[in-house]
């Protein structure tokens, strides 16, 4: 499963990547998205699949998952919540200014 | 902290007064307070003749970074007084000339001042550190006060070229020599001077000696304006004339000179050390000299002419290095090098301050330093005209001033090395008094334009800028003829120094090698008998009048219509490509685009990613220990990677959102199934929010289009990106196979254990988010407060018309 999860991961990344080279700022932002759930799974799939029951004792299970990872992904959902929140307004208010989302002409600025 | 320390801090301590005393006493010349300080310096560093000149030493000690070997130590002995003495007897002349000078009215003298101080403080704690890192701190103090006091008038380019230059170089200088510094810690583990001198030996058969001595003179040659780095010299002459008459020709150029002498212990005795400081000393002697005769502006002279001596000093320390070789000091033939250098750095500074000072009181008078213009000032300024004429007389070397005395121990001192029976001494060797002898003559060539062409002549004042021509203020004259006194003073007393100063000095430069018991005996004399020297100094007389006579016809070649060096060139071009290269370089760097610095950053990360993979062979596979593959999940996974990689090809927003939603629910299924039950929930309402959050703001969006991409741009983004996720998948293996392998005990364990124990709940993700790691969640909330405020802020604030970010 591990091997597999890996290599699932590795394409989920590579669209990522591809995504952010995207001129439009839009696929940029789902270049992002893209990239933390990718990175999401890496962690779970670093520490080990399916080892145990859902760590949560009271199921008194013989061994349980690595709890350390889940925790962390957590924290990181909701900050990556955040800023996926603050670039779309961004994007909404650069178009409001700009009339455009598109990198190429958005790039420069008068005392470059 | 001791009364030494003091005085070399006290140059430091009073440049914070100098702003005040420049703001609230204006009406008293700024410079009359300064004065004070090397006045009394003077009289202090005086007190320590009586130890020195019977070969005693001081050592005083405060600690400043013990544990790494790096204190405050001063050390004080026969050289280093002189250097302190030089340093504040000709600084007290410079500052009562600058004096006059500079206006009080228009200069900023507050500033002017506070430089000379730093340099002067700076330079004091390089002649008297014995702790090589303490030595470097305050050298590069001197090339930073030089640099300041060069650029002291910086509205003018020429200032500011000069200024940067002489930076460049002797910084560049002082890094090298720091380098080798370093290497030396790493042969003797001191930083320590005296117990490097103690530990000779091992410098001397350890592998890195050369490299070591190599970056030591680097320093040494940037500061004493050594050829091919002798160029900073002559722009350093835009500084304020006192600036180049105490930094440029008798103090901080001669800093260099001091390291070569203080080092000659520790690396003397081989024959690298012995050819390399001859060679190019002798070579930079023959260059400044020849450059000088090219040079139309006095200070330019002047400057080439201090390169010329500077290197006539170097090698003169080279060539008496080879004292350690034979250990035998007893023997005139070794040390009359050691005794020449010792001497002519006395008589440099003596002359040379007077001349620049001349040069000054010309160029303030008459406005101009261009000798074209100059001429006929022999009447006018007939005391001027007096100084010179000694000081000139002394630099030519004609008898009986002091300059004819050390010049002919010059000649004496490296006649001698083809005496010397090893090093190629007797081959090669004879090619040293040679040259010598040929920069001589230029020496004494262009001693005689300086003269001629503005002493002598036809008075040109329709030339000049200034309306009336005439002799200097008093107070202007004084320092120079000091230094002209003391030019006579050391021409008809020759030995009126030896016991007191030379002898210590050379005692410094050359310990250990003497006969137990006894001293250097130094006795100089004009008459020596018709020998080689004397022939030599005729032969120069001779061949120099003849060239100045026919100078016109010289004057006509090519070479001499450029007075620019050909280093200065190489230089600037190189300066100029430095430039234009770096801004390439950011060219295509910084294009402004996000394309770009993604593909530069994830191409780098790639890369590197790959090499450390490879070189450390960090790629690791074992299907051991992988859990099972439940049958359903190859659907879920085709789903979720068929969604996401028809992303980038969508062209409606709305086909985005749903895919992008989609992608997302199904890794919270995912998460679900590898019993990850919070972070399936935490997923599900995320990204439910999100999606109604898409869906508001996509209705002011427009429409996603189709990209035009260069093909080739495409192709690398495609690479790129493959590489990226190629990597991602390795290491993602590897980090797994790793964590099956190595025998590390997890920590989860003490979470699984403790959390009902120590925080009493059964979730364990839970309790470490809310519990045991409570304060990085805590300030989780931060980060999404600040978000919250930073989508309200975009969303509600507007810029006003004449408000810009």
């Amino acid at each position: 499963m591990e091997i597999v999860m890996s290599i699932v991961i590795g394409i989920i990344f590579g669209t990522a990547i591809y995504l952010m080279f995207s001129n439009n700022i839009i696929r940029v932002l789902f270049g992002t998205l893209m990239l933390s759930h990718s990175v999401h799974l890496l962690l779970l799939t670093m520490a080990g699949l399916q080892t145990g029951a859902p760590p949560v004792i009271s199921l008194e299970a013989d061994t349980y998952t690595d709890p350390l990872p889940q925790a962390m992904i957590l924290t990181a959902i909701v900050i990556n919540f955040a800023i996926t929140a603050f670039m779309f307004v961004l994007a909404y208010r650069i178009y409001q200014d700009h009339g455009t989302l598109d990198l190429q002409q958005l790039r420069g600025a008068k005392d470059e | 902290m001791t009364l030494l320390h003091i005085a070399v801090l006290a140059p430091f301590l009073f440049a914070l007064l100098v702003p005040f005393l420049f703001k609230y006493l204006r009406k008293i010349h700024t410079g009359w307070f300064v004065m004070l300080v090397p006045l009394v310096l003077f009289i202090y560093f005086v007190s320590y003749l009586s130890t020195t000149s019977n070969g005693g030493s001081v050592m005083e000690r405060f600690e400043w970074v013990p544990s790494l070997g790096i204190n405050f130590d001063l050390y004080l002995d026969g050289l280093s007084l002189l250097f302190a003495l030089l340093i504040t007897g000709i600084g007290t002349l410079i500052i009562l000339y600058s004096i006059y000078y500079l206006s009080d009215k228009k200069e900023r003298l507050n500033h002017f001042y506070v430089y000379i101080l730093l340099f002067m403080g700076a330079m004091l704690g390089v002649v008297l550190s014995d702790n090589i890192i303490v030595l470097y701190v305050f050298w590069e103090i001197t090339s930073i006060s030089s640099a300041l006091l060069i650029s002291y008038w910086y509205t003018k380019d020429a200032s500011v070229y000069g200024a940067q230059k002489s930076m460049y170089v002797t910084v560049f200088g002082g890094l090298t020599m720091l380098g080798g510094f370093s290497l030396l810690y790493v042969m003797t583990e001191t930083f320590s001077i005296r117990e490097m001198i103690a530990g000779s030996d091992i410098i001397l058969n350890h592998e890195l000696f050369l490299p070591a001595m190599i970056l030591v003179l680097v320093g040494a040659f940037t500061k004493s304006a050594q050829f091919p780095f002798h160029i900073w010299l002559p722009d350093a002459m835009e500084a304020p004339t006192p600036v180049s008459a105490y930094l440029h020709s008798a103090t901080m150029v001669k800093a260099g000179i001091y390291l070569v002498a203080r080092m000659t212990p520790v690396f003397g005795g081989g024959a690298e050390w012995f050819w390399i400081i001859t060679s190019f000393g002798i070579f930079t002697m023959l260059w400044g000299g020849l450059s000088a005769l090219r040079q139309k502006d006095l200070k330019a002279i002047l400057a080439f002419s201090t390169i010329s001596q500077l290197g006539m000093i170097m090698s003169l320390l080279g060539a008496g290095s080879a004292a350690f070789y034979y250990m035998d000091g007893d023997n005139a033939l070794y040390t009359t090098a050691i005794l020449a250098a010792v001497f002519h750095l006395i008589n440099h500074a003596t002359f040379k301050g007077s001349l620049f000072m001349v040069a000054g009181i010309i160029d303030h008078e008459t406005g101009t330093r261009d000798i074209r213009k100059l001429g006929g000032l022999m009447t006018i300024m007939p005391i001027t005209a007096t100084i010179s004429i000694i000081g000139l007389a002394a630099m030519a070397g004609l008898p009986p001033f002091n300059g004819f005395l050390s010049k002919e121990l010059f000649f004496t001192g490296i006649t001698n090395v083809v005496q010397y029976d090893m090093w190629n001494g007797d081959t090669i060797g004879i090619l040293l008094p040679v040259i010598a002898w040929v920069a001589s003559i230029f020496t004494f060539t262009y001693s005689a334009i300086i003269f001629f062409r503005t002493f002598r002549g036809k008075f040109k004042p329709e030339k000049l800028p200034a309306e009336k021509v005439h002799e200097a203020p008093a107070g202007m004259l004084i320092s120079p003829i000091v230094l002209a006194l003391a030019v006579l003073l050391i021409s008809i007393f020759p030995n009126i120094l030896a016991y007191s100063i030379i002898e210590p000095a050379m005692m410094s430069i050359l310990p250990g090698i003497l006969s137990e018991g006894t001293n250097f005996h130094v006795d100089i004399y004009h008459w020596h008998g018709i020998n080689l020297e004397l022939m030599m100094t005729i032969v120069v007389v001779i061949i120099g009048t003849i060239i100045y006579m026919t100078m016109d016809k010289w004057s006509k070649l090519g070479i001499y219509q450029k007075d620019e060096d050909i280093i200065t060139t190489i230089y600037d071009h190189g300066y100029d490509g430095l430039i234009k290269g770096s801004q390439w370089v950011t060219g295509i760097q910084m294009t402004g685009l996000l394309r770009d610095y993604i593909a530069y950053m994830v191409g780098a990360l790639v890369l590197l990613m790959f090499y450390t993979m490879f070189r450390f062979d960090a790629f690791q596979f074992s299907m051991n220990n992988t859990s099972q593959i439940q049958p359903f999940m190859y659907l879920i996974l085709a789903v979720l990677i068929i969604s996401i990689i028809l992303l980038p090809s969508v062209k409606s927003r709305m086909t985005g959102i749903i895919l992008a939603g989609f992608g997302g629910f199904l890794v919270a299924f995912v998460f679900m199934v590898f019993r990850a039950p919070d972070l399936a929930l935490t997923q599900l309402m995320v990204e439910t929010v999100s999606v109604v959050m898409f869906m508001a703001v996509f209705y002011h969006l427009p429409n996603l289009t189709k990209e035009e991409i260069k093909p080739l741009t495409k192709a690398v983004n495609i690479i790129i990106a493959t590489g990226a996720g190629l990597m991602v998948t390795l290491v993602s293996i590897s980090a797994f196979t790793f964590g099956q392998i190595v025998p590390l005990e997890t920590i989860a364990e003490y979470y699984l254990e403790n959390s009902k124990i120590l925080a009493g709940g059964y979730n364990v993700v839970n309790v470490i988010l809310v519990d045991f790691r409570g304060l990085d969640t805590m300030l989780e909330l931060l980060v999404l407060a600040i978000a919250a405020f930073g989508v309200i802020s975009l969303i509600k604030l507007r810029l006003g018309e004449s408000d810009d970010v």
